[in-house]
């Protein structure tokens, strides 16, 4: 197909400008915790504005220990425990950002920043259009979303489409430790409210990391993705966690000789589409993997962006989405594992939506 | 509404016990005379004494005045109450829209406070703040405008009654209580910076039962912010009486371990005197509660009459006894600061400047359409916004904010 060797051309360009860590310069293990941490401190060295404040982060070294040995390293004035008042305390933070502070607000989770979502909305994103560019506000608002394990549906929520449903906010949700290290040093330099989607069942995961990653320089720009492995045949997005499952589904689909092609969104909003869009002009199709709930989600969102462009044209199949099941979260074990999308979900819709093609693809593979 | 008449029957009658410096002997009042009748300085008794919480000492209840002052308090009331009364026109003839809530009745307490407050101190209010936003260094012509929403607005139309800003300023809010924990965040950026400023935190009886209210004063109080909480108590939420919305009623004391002071606000003097102590307070002790007693003539909106819920007899009322800028002007006539004449004048002169910045807030412009996709982020990374129908709106940039 023509149109298909054109755009690969074009792709190869995007890949080689995504790097993907290779492993071979790769000089250490960094957990995603460990990352997170790091950029704090760096970004707490860095600018005396800086201050973190949130429930634990300072005494008991942070629920998820994110903030460990900040407070002893930098001191009660930088270091804030809050008691458990999410809506007041993140109201303090927008303040103190609006008089020119640079907040870093930690949610325990981002179940609980439900309690303080006005704040998130109304205070934070809205005031810089609503004082016609008088007043910017340069906060961070970082927290582990999305489900984790065993607890139930009050804690088990992705936030992503709510947040990156405002104008105003910027979005981020990292997956691995370059991700996690880059995105938050970038959102706490960032003049605007960013609001950094973390999760729990990352953060004790190590990743290698090469030098740069390290670098107290080092950023992750926000509003690009990156392409986790290139592939030909079928594009994955996926954010956070579902990253992962979508790397582990692209190794299934290669052993049946199908080449996958994942896309880690880094960021919500804004959306890559760019990357998104170059990717689907090779591959011609597309699913999305994404932990939260279908309904005006995140993939929703991509297949809305994608029949509104001409990418449109290069699809050979519908998208498809592979959603957390449309329910609250449960406890009970077995059924906390079957609501959200697991490998062989991804695997199943990646071939329905290849249709014939995956059949052509298995056979050229033997 | 019996209720709540009685109760404002129970208030003390606000007379003002003006004691000329002939009686000066009998204590509480004295001036300075230059020549004839006439004086540059006074001294007054505050009408109605404090009431405090947790504090052993209150604000000075005989404070000074000077001509100056008196004449830019005058002039500062009048402007508010002018600007006021253009809103609501303006408001009638449908030329502004949505939102409008007016502070006629509640000038003393704007003023008051602003007299008190020093260069690097903030103030941060909610949804009835044209008169603050005066105050704070923005001309009736920047508040019209935004009202009318025009591009001479200070937030060049885009904001409205609710959101207008000027330095020191972190505007109007209209989410009721919100502004209470930014404010003490804002606090929080004068301590953590070391400025000596505070912030002024203001909110009303309705919003006084807002969880957040209470989230705000116990950080505030443990991180001893340097912040006034200021209720200005007009009696009303919206249709609400305080009586009927507040298991506590006495604003001052609700801070719990917060100390509190209750202040005539109706008083400009008082409000003065009683910020100024409080501005000493809370950078020495941190927070304290300050509820300023006062009355609002109009409804909670324009689309309320406001007399549902109250009496027009209720509001006549206190708009012969208690008016901040009546008993004011009567008070400095009395004590020679200013002349019946110098009255007109000021009259005069701000009526002129309010019927100009009402003529240009009716002339001035809408800002052009591309307005609508400009400044949406301090550092935008979305190339295109979304238009109606597709992503066709290059984000234009053309201010960065402050905080940079």
């Amino acid at each position: 197909m023509l149109r298909s060797k054109l755009t690969q051309a074009a792709c190869a360009a995007v890949q080689r400008t995504f790097s993907t860590s290779p492993k071979v310069l790769a000089t250490k293990q960094l957990t995603v915790r460990d990352a997170l941490n790091s950029a704090l401190d760096d970004e707490l060295a860095r600018d005396e504005r800086v201050f973190i404040l949130g429930e634990e982060v300072a005494q008991y070294d942070g629920a998820y220990k994110v903030s460990r040995g900040l407070w002893k390293k930098y001191g009660d004035k930088r270091v804030i425990d809050t008691p458990i008042t999410e809506m007041g305390f993140a109201g303090i933070a927008v303040g103190a950002a609006m008089a020119g502070l640079r907040p870093v607000c930690e949610f325990m989770t981002f179940n609980f920043a439900m309690q303080a979502i006005d704040h998130i909305i109304n205070s934070a994103a809205k005031t810089f259009y609503m004082s016609a560019g008088a007043v910017n506000v340069p906060i961070v608002f970082r927290g582990p979303n999305g489900a984790a394990s065993g607890v139930a549906a009050q804690h088990s929520q992705c936030y992503a489409a709510w947040y990156a449903h405002c104008p105003g906010l910027k979005v981020v949700s990292p997956y691995d430790s370059e991700d996690a290290r880059g995105l938050l040093k970038a959102a706490i330099r960032d003049p605007d409210p960013v609001v950094v989607l973390e999760n729990e069942l990352m953060y004790g995961v190590a990743f290698p990391v090469d030098d740069k990653v390290v670098d107290k320089d080092f950023v992750v720009p926000i509003g690009k993705a990156k392409i986790m492995r290139p592939g030909k045949d079928i594009t994955i997005v996926a954010h956070s966690k579902a990253v992962e499952t979508g790397l582990l589904a692209a190794a299934e689909l290669a052993k049946k000789g199908i080449e996958a092609e994942v896309i880690n969104l880094r960021s919500i909003r804004p959306l890559d589409t760019a990357t998104i869009f170059a990717s689907v002009r090779k591959t011609h199709h597309l699913i999305t993997i994404e932990n939260g709930w279908p309904q005006h989600g995140v993939g929703a969102e991509i297949c809305a962006r994608i029949m509104e462009d001409q990418t449109f044209f290069e699809l050979d199949a519908p998208v498809w989405r592979c959603c957390g099941v449309d329910v609250p979260m449960p406890y009970a074990k077995t059924l906390e594992l079957n609501a959200l999308p697991r490998v062989h979900d991804v695997t199943e819709a990646a071939l329905k939506v290849l249709g014939g093609k995956a059949g052509k693809a298995v056979a050229a593979a033997k | 509404m019996l209720r709540s008449l009685s109760r404002i029957s129970e208030l003390p009658i606000v007379v003002r016990q003006l004691q000329k410096s002939a009686s000066a002997a009998q204590g509480g009042l004295s001036k300075t005379s230059t020549n004839n009748n006439y004086a540059t300085e006074a001294t007054i008794e505050v009408n109605r004494p404090f009431k405090l919480h947790r504090l052993d000492e209150g604000p000075a209840t005989t404070v000074k005045l000077t001509k100056d002052e008196a004449l830019k308090y005058y002039t500062q009331m009048q402007t508010i109450r002018r600007i006021e009364t253009a809103a609501g026109n303006l408001y009638k003839e449908k030329i502004i829209r949505g939102f409008c809530h007016l502070y006629s009745g509640q000038e003393a307490c704007a003023v008051g406070m602003k007299a008190a407050m020093r260069d690097v101190d903030n103030i941060i209010s909610a949804y009835r703040v044209h008169g603050w936003t005066y105050l704070m260094g923005v001309s009736p012509n920047g508040v019209l405008a935004e009202l009318t929403g025009v591009q001479g607005g200070c937030a060049r139309g885009k904001g409205g009654s609710m959101h207008m800003y000027s330095p020191n300023f972190y505007g109007g809010n209209g989410i009721v209580g919100a502004q209470v924990p930014l404010g003490a965040g804002v606090g929080l950026a004068c301590k953590y910076k070391g400025n000596g400023g505070m912030c002024l935190a203001l909110y009303g009886d309705g919003a006084a039962n807002q969880g957040q209210v209470f989230e705000a004063y116990n950080m505030a109080y443990l991180w001893k912010l340097p912040v006034i909480f200021v209720c200005e108590n007009n009696n009303y939420g919206m249709g609400t009486s305080s009586e009927r919305a507040s298991c506590n009623t006495d604003y001052y004391t609700r801070g719990d371990a917060l100390p509190g002071i209750w202040v005539d606000g109706m008083d400009v003097l008082a409000v003065r005197s009683a910020t100024e102590f409080a501005i000493n307070y809370v950078n020495t002790h941190g927070p304290l509660v300050m509820e300023t007693n006062t009355y609002r003539y109009s409804g909670h909106s324009m689309s309320d009459p406001g007399t549902s819920y109250r009496t027009r007899e209720e509001i006549q009322e206190v708009r012969q006894k208690r008016d901040p800028i009546t008993s004011f002007k009567e008070l400095c006539i009395e004590l020679g600061l200013i002349t019946a004449d110098e009255v007109k004048a000021i009259d005069l002169k701000v009526r002129k400047e309010i019927d100009e910045a009402t003529a240009f807030a009716k002339s001035d412009a809408e800002l052009a359409v591309s307005h609508l996709w400009t400044d949406v982020y301090s550092n935008n990374l979305e190339p295109k916004l979304r238009g109606p129908i597709s992503y066709n709106l290059d984000h234009i940039q053309e201010r960065k904010g402050v905080n940079h």
